[in-house]
């Protein structure tokens, strides 16, 4: 199998406070990846250091390596070609305040793309593929705030779909949707593996379950467990704790 | 059938007193402004006619119109927006979007609050000082202009700074993760929902430089001209002073003179504050969140 993203010793820390300590995490091409732990075990941080969005932040120190395609992904200054490779859909819906069609063509916009044809057969394909085309294709030109929070989170997947990333980091994207769309989205995941990386935090143990190739298990910053889906969830497991996470036993 | 307890009927009461006690503070609050417009209207009332918004001061400002000091107001006016926007808005995009939380940049902050508390006669000498003296731009509009510009800079910053914060971060971080660069961010997320904070802002601007009378005194602006502005380089003629100059300098102005220009300096004011209140209106409807 082939190393897609390669983290080396990544250390994260915000001030005295360390979110991440020493993991180390190789994802391979075309697997879904479910990282599974209670909160505060530095899940997200892990996924905003992928695509590099802790440069934002002045109070994080990110120490080690991360390599996407054997390349490290600080060697490049400008950080949004990083971005471009890799989608990004987090927790809460963002529905930036422009129409639906502008916030799905966000992203090939903003990388200078203005062929209109173009750019509809991008929005049209992202928001099928996001399960949501049905109920938006008539009214594409009204503001995307005035979607449900449900449709908005299935926008935001759209538009990280939109700049065709290789990766695709999901950080509970399932908490603003109810579990029938849910059950669309996780169809649609199923279907792009086939192309693309996806790297998943969830809260839902079964959706670890049902989507995930392999799963990891985090806590305190560490990887406790890491191992395919039909060990870690057929009770083969390294440390306990996971054990007893997963069927509900932790605490 | 539903019989309200005691208590209940208590609760509606004191919430019904709450209601009028803001209601009457709130019409208080509007009442003097009423007043002030209808007083000079009353009083300036025999002043106003077509002719005296059109025709220059005559014998020695006891009769005539006011024409050239609505042109000077109106020079000074826009050149000192023209200046203090772009730089106001610039520096507050760099502190909100750019500046990190360091000792130089809260201190930088500090500075343009503290800007915002000197009096404008301080502005005055500071620009008499810097522009007349130093910039050798001589008493004259420029100098006059960049003087109010300086004394608004503050304002623009702060009602930018704020606006410009009350973006959710969430938005910014949703464009930086689709591979948005951060100037890209700015220009098609961050400025284009806060442009009515903005706005407010530039207004205050407006009705501060419009009414200002210390900031120009010493800068820019004549008691009596015989002739308009040609150049930002001449000296000219403005409301708030020609108010100030009737009022205490001049001996046998008709009554209603001071009155009716006072009334005209506000109506200007008014206006482009309703101008402005158009385009938030205008600005808001289009982009919700």
């Amino acid at each position: 199998m082939i190393k897609k993203i390669q983290i080396q010793d990544l250390s994260v820390n915000y001030g005295n406070h360390n979110v991440i300590e020493g993991l180390n995490l190789d994802i391979y091409e075309n697997e879904v990846l479910a990282i599974i732990g209670p909160a505060n075990s530095g899940k997200s941080s892990l996924l905003r250091c992928l695509n590099r969005m802790m440069d934002f932040n002045p109070k994080a120190k990110v120490k080690g390596k991360i390599l996407l395609d054997g390349e490290s992904i600080y060697d490049d200054e400008d950080s949004t070609t990083l971005r471009r490779r890799i989608g990004m859909v987090s927790p809460l819906p963002v529905g930036l305040p422009m129409t639906i069609k502008e916030n799905v063509t966000y992203a090939p916009r903003m990388a200078g793309c203005k062929d209109q044809h173009e750019l509809d057969a991008i929005m049209e394909d992202c928001l099928k593929k996001a399960a949501l085309w049905d109920e938006v294709k008539d009214r594409l030109d009204t503001l995307a705030t005035k979607l449900s929070g449900g449709q908005q989170q299935r926008l935001t997947i759209a538009r990280a779909l939109s700049h065709h990333p290789e990766v695709l980091c999901l950080d509970e994207f399932s908490i603003a949707i109810d579990p029938v769309t849910t059950m669309k989205i996780e169809a649609v995941l199923h279907e792009l593996k086939k192309h693309i990386t996806i790297v998943m935090v969830t809260n839902v143990i079964n959706q670890a379950k049902r989507l995930g190739d392999r799963t990891a298990m985090m806590l305190h910053g560490k990887i406790l467990d890491l191992n395919t889906n039909d060990k870690i969830f057929g009770g083969e497991v390294k440390d306990a704790r996971t054990k007893d996470y997963i069927e509900g036993l932790f605490g | 059938m539903f019989n309200p307890s005691l208590q209940l009927i208590k609760k509606e009461i004191r919430q019904k007193n709450f209601e009028n006690i803001l209601s009457t503070v709130t019409f208080f609050l509007f009442l003097p402004a009423l007043v002030i417009i209808f007083m000079l209207f009353l009083k300036g009332y025999p002043a106003l006619s077509w002719n005296f918004l059109t025709q220059d001061p005559i014998h020695g400002m006891t009769a005539g119109g006011i024409f050239p000091t609505i042109v000077g107001t109106f020079w000074l006016v826009i050149i000192s927006v023209l200046v203090s926007c772009p730089l106001g808005v610039t520096a507050a995009i760099y502190l909100s979007e750019y500046a990190t939380d360091n000792k130089m940049n809260r201190l930088i902050r500090l500075a343009i609050l503290n800007l915002a508390g000197v009096p404008s006669i301080v502005h005055a000498l500071f620009g008499l000082g810097a522009f007349v003296l130093f910039l050798k731009m001589g008493t004259s509009i420029l100098a006059a202009s960049f003087t109010l510009a300086v004394m608004n800079l503050p304002v623009i910053i702060t009602s930018t700074l704020e606006s410009l914060q009350a973006v959710p971060m969430s938005y910014r971080e949703a464009s930086w993760n689709v591979g948005a660069s951060k100037l890209q961010t700015i220009r098609h997320i961050v400025l284009p929902n806060s442009i009515p904070g903005i706005l407010t802002g530039v207004v205050f601007a407006v009705g501060r430089s419009a009414g200002e009378t210390a900031a120009i005194l010493f800068t820019g602006v004549a008691f009596y001209l015989p002739f308009l502005p040609q150049t930002v380089f001449d000296q000219c003629m403005s409301l708030s002073m020609h108010l100030f100059t009737i009022s205490t300098q001049v001996v046998g102005v008709p009554d209603s003179y001071p009155f009716a220009t006072a009334l005209v300096l506000i109506m200007l004011i008014l206006s482009v504050n309703s101008i402005a209140v158009g385009l938030r209106y205008y600005f808001r409807t289009r982009r919700k969140w």
